[in-house]
């Protein structure tokens, strides 16, 4: 398993937003988690990114990086049973929605702010440090940009830069959230050929969509509705398009169409 | 057109990003560092002449190197820790409108003066190092708390607005504090006024070393925390997914924050926007890592206060204006310009 989770209660503010959930998300496949707005999709890709406090247990490749007495090591503390973030951050990436900010910084510079996890503590970046921003710039068709400030791009550049600063970590584990925002259309099917290639080196990858045709492409999908999970299967299993129709009240119907499962809405 | 994204994982022979701009800058800005403290060690009430006469002419010498040499020097330390206490706030704060003035800190660390010179009597301009660290303490005191104040009136840091609000409300609320002991005690009231408009003209070795010594130390802390201001830079999810442990980098920023305001504002008053306005300068000619900002936007608030000092002796010599006045003035109508091209170009403060 690539992550498992436990029980897992979350809250944004005074409002539990999380209320216990329970998953288990194999590695090496693309899961891919969908459902209303409003269903708790990024607060669990944050909880299990481990950037949002939460009671419960999570695992990272079979090792805690939240512990049962719901002390996360959030804030730079740690059970002794548990990992440190250090090590959660060098195993997994998180993606997140809307990251704002870092306008001065140039392209390469928040590309290379994904190797902070690998680097000592004041040393400059190795070799293999400008290796991995050169290979995920690349990646994204980034690279040309590399000497530009951040705040010079447009939304759909920038997504692909910091989906760049992600690759960079190199990490066993990718969660996303939104990764599609922004981008257009070529751009979403080179996003789809880049996760399938993670994918088949035995990466693991997460991913909130909101677009549900997208998300079909996925191995897995998990169908979330107000703070629960509702299912876990496979994309083109009945059930899961059982579950997708009926929490957005049976307003979308999963239809295969030329080999791919699509959902159509009216 | 496009060859699709493609998963790269090799480790290839990478030939590193050079940044040479950077490194002619930081010798740009120490050879005017150099020029201008030459100009300063020149320029007085007297004119050219005591330097000319300096080495044969005793009174000539001594007020070369007990007054003006120390005063440059120490003009030039007070813009570098605020230089260096702008690219912190700016960073922390996520807030290219935060400057030690607009956040409480300046404010709080004059209140801790006040404070001290209050209970213990002494004049704020004293040159021994007890009073000098002594006030630099009381001020470092007072900037810490400046800055919680603010944070908790602002609660945190996401919103600029509020944040800029708060460090005003507190600024006012604490000057106003500071205005009440002064009035209760007559005898710092003077002081404290010639305090308040900013000036380098007090400056003696004491406090030009302590500044000196404070900015090695500060920048090096600075430096070695600048990681966690280009983490912090795509926002505090971002940062911990990275790895990073927050709260304490936090605190650890916060006191480097309040040791370089509480330092210069303990040795020279309130000088305004040299904090401000120095990053600007700096990112509006090179954009880069706040290891490297931090270093630039430092030496570039050196030269700024140096070269003002300057102007501030010369403009209407043998009279001398308050530092700050030329400061404020200066840096207010560049803080407006800020303003009015931000608006411009569409961004919301």
């Amino acid at each position: 398993m690539a992550i498992t989770a436990r029980a897992i209660r979350a809250k944004l503010g005074n409002v539990e937003v999380l209320h216990g959930v329970d998953l288990a998300l194999h590695a090496g496949r693309w899961t891919s988690i969908v459902g209303p707005n409003g269903a708790g999709k990024s607060t669990l890709l944050k909880v299990l990114a481990g950037v949002l406090p939460c009671t419960g247990e999570v695992t990272l490749l079979g090792q805690t990086v939240v512990g049962l007495s719901g002390r996360s090591d959030v804030r730079g503390r740690s059970d002794r049973t548990c990992r440190s973030s250090r090590w959660r951050a060098q195993q997994m990436a998180w993606l997140g929605q809307n990251e704002v900010g870092g306008d001065d910084l140039t392209v390469y510079d928040v590309a290379m702010l994904g190797r902070l996890p690998h680097q000592p503590w004041l040393a400059s970046a190795s070799a293999e440090d400008h290796a991995a921003v050169q290979n995920s710039l690349r990646a994204t068709q980034a690279w040309e940009w590399r000497a530009r400030p951040l705040g010079e791009l447009s939304g759909g550049e920038r997504q692909r830069v910091l989906l760049a600063r992600a690759l960079a970590v190199q990490a066993q584990v990718l969660l996303m959230d939104e990764p599609l925002a922004h981008l257009d259309p070529p751009h979403q099917a080179d996003w789809l050929a880049l996760v399938r290639s993670l994918v088949s080196e035995g990466k693991t990858v997460i991913s909130v969509l909101h677009e549900i045709s997208l998300a079909l492409n996925a191995d897995e999908m998990v169908v979330m509705n107000q703070g629960r999970v509702l299912q876990h299967g496979a994309c083109g299993d009945p059930a899961t398009h059982r579950a997708l129709e009926s929490v957005f009240g049976d307003r979308i119907q999963i239809k295969a169409l030329a080999g791919q499962w699509v959902a159509l809405t009216g | 057109m496009s060859d699709g994204f493609v998963a790269v994982n090799r480790a290839t022979a990478v030939v590193p990003v050079k940044t040479p701009a950077v490194a002619a800058w930081v010798t740009g800005l120490l050879l005017l560092g150099v020029a201008l403290t030459l100009a300063g060690v020149s320029v007085g009430s007297t004119g050219f002449e005591s330097v000319l006469r300096a080495s044969d002419d005793p009174i000539a010498w001594q007020i070369v190197w007990d007054i003006r040499l120390p005063r440059t020097l120490g003009a030039w330390a007070a813009g570098a820790l605020l230089g260096l206490a702008g690219a912190v706030a700016q960073g922390l704060f996520r807030n290219p409108l935060a400057d030690p003035f607009l956040l409480g800190s300046a404010s709080g660390a004059s209140l801790g003066i006040a404070i001290a010179l209050a209970l213990f009597g002494g004049s704020p301009f004293a040159s021994e190092w007890l009073v000098r660290v002594g006030l630099t303490g009381a001020a470092f005191m007072g900037a810490v708390g400046g800055v919680l104040l603010t944070l908790l009136l602002a609660k945190g840091v996401q919103h600029t607005l509020r944040l800029l609000l708060a460090g005003v409300i507190v600024g006012v609320v604490l000057g106003a504090a500071k205005d009440v002991i002064s009035l209760a005690v007559p005898d710092i009231l003077q002081a404290m006024q010639a305090f308040s408009l900013g000036s380098t003209g007090f400056i003696g070795w004491t406090a030009s070393l302590l500044m000196g010594g404070v900015w090695l130390v500060s920048s090096v802390a600075a430096w070695a925390l600048s990681r966690v201001l280009d983490g912090m830079a795509l926002g505090d999810a971002t940062a911990r997914s990275l790895g990073l442990a927050l709260s304490p980098m936090r605190a650890a920023l916060v006191g480097v924050l309040a040791l370089v305001t509480g330092t210069a504002v303990a040795q020279t008053g309130l000088i305004a926007f040299v904090g401000l306005a120095a990053p600007h300068l700096v990112r509006s000619v090179v954009k880069t890592t706040h290891g490297r900002l931090i270093l630039l936007s430092s030496l570039t608030g050196a030269a700024l206060l140096l070269a003002a000092d300057i102007l501030a002796r010369w403009l209407i010599a043998p009279q001398e204006l308050p530092v700050g006045v030329l400061t404020a003035v200066l840096g207010g109508s560049y803080l407006l310009w800020l303003m009015h091209r931000r608006s411009l170009g569409g961004a919301v403060l």
